[in-house]
């Protein structure tokens, strides 16, 4: 046990366990449990968290698939390929789930009934502040959000 | 005889084949900045790479918006804040290693930036400037 590979493997296990025990513990967003598409994880985490494919239904996922040219005010543009096996996974893992199912204006996960009310808490300039600056920007608070783990108990909101 | 030390090699080689394999598009940065002045037909000018990198070109953004003016350092994302990794190859290793992953990030930023694709030339200027900063 004092080798040190033994030791990493040991801890990488432990952490393993405690990604997963902590996303299902949170019951209400077993979206969070989903193992991301590394593909997914590639290309739209090079700009922001990679949103949980159950914080959308699949009719959100599939216009914002097919508008990435267009992507909130920027080009997100795929090779073809590449925008139908993204489009695939996030529509079988889309939500299904009957508060999650509306599709929000926009197709924005922010403006989502549940979104807002889980968020009624956070004071308004919480939100503007430097270190968040956009909702959008799950990182800021949800320390995890990367690893798809939006539990409450580990939001930290930036002073 | 050689028999246990061959099936070794063929292990090895087999484990390691994989590693060894070319990785699809793999280039260095300068390959890449060799290959846009090819096709610019002229020498790039690291000087007109950065006047290039940090002025608005008629949008709302320029490069320096989300990668910072002088690019060794990490940037962050200008709508949603997430930190982008230094884009100053000698600061990160990843950087202009894939044509493919350097030509779609080109055409997607350079329409975000100019509204336009970016010519060969203008590609080529800003990568020279961009080899060019050292520690």
């Amino acid at each position: 046990m004092h080798h040190p590979l033994a030791r990493q493997l040991l801890f990488g296990a432990f952490a393993a366990f405690g990604v997963c025990a902590g996303a299902l513990a949170d019951g209400d967003r077993r979206a969070a449990a989903t193992p991301v598409l590394p593909k997914y994880q590639q290309e739209c985490a090079a700009c922001h968290v990679a949103y949980p494919a159950g914080m959308l239904p699949a009719a959100s996922w599939q216009r914002l698939a097919n508008n990435l040219p267009r992507h909130f005010g920027t080009d997100a543009s795929l090779d073809p390929a590449t925008v139908a096996e993204l489009s695939r996974w996030l529509s079988a893992n889309a939500a299904t789930y009957k508060r999650v199912r509306e599709e929000p204006p926009e197709d924005r996960i922010t403006r989502s009934a549940w979104f807002i009310r889980k968020h009624d808490e956070v004071p308004a300039a919480a939100w503007k502040r430097p270190a968040v600056k956009s909702a959008a920007n799950c990182s800021a608070c949800h320390g995890q959000a990367d690893q798809g783990d939006f539990n409450e108990s580990n939001v930290r909101i930036p002073r | 005889m050689n028999h246990p030390r061959s099936i070794q090699f063929l292990l090895a080689a087999l484990f390691a084949g994989p590693c060894l394999l070319p990785q699809a598009q793999a280039a260095t940065p300068a390959e890449l900045l060799a290959g846009y002045s090819a096709q610019a037909g002229s020498a790039a000018t690291p000087g007109r790479g950065q006047q290039f990198f940090t002025t608005r070109h008629g949008q709302d953004w320029s490069c320096s918006s989300c990668h910072g003016s002088v690019p060794t350092q990490p940037g962050k994302h200008a709508s949603t804040g997430k930190a982008i990794g230094a884009l100053a190859p000698t600061f990160n290793a990843e950087r202009f290693t894939d044509a493919a992953k350097t030509e779609k990030w080109f055409r997607r930023n350079c329409n975000d930036v100019m509204g336009r694709e970016c010519s060969a030339a203008e590609k080529a200027d800003v990568l020279s400037w961009l080899i060019s900063l050292k520690p």
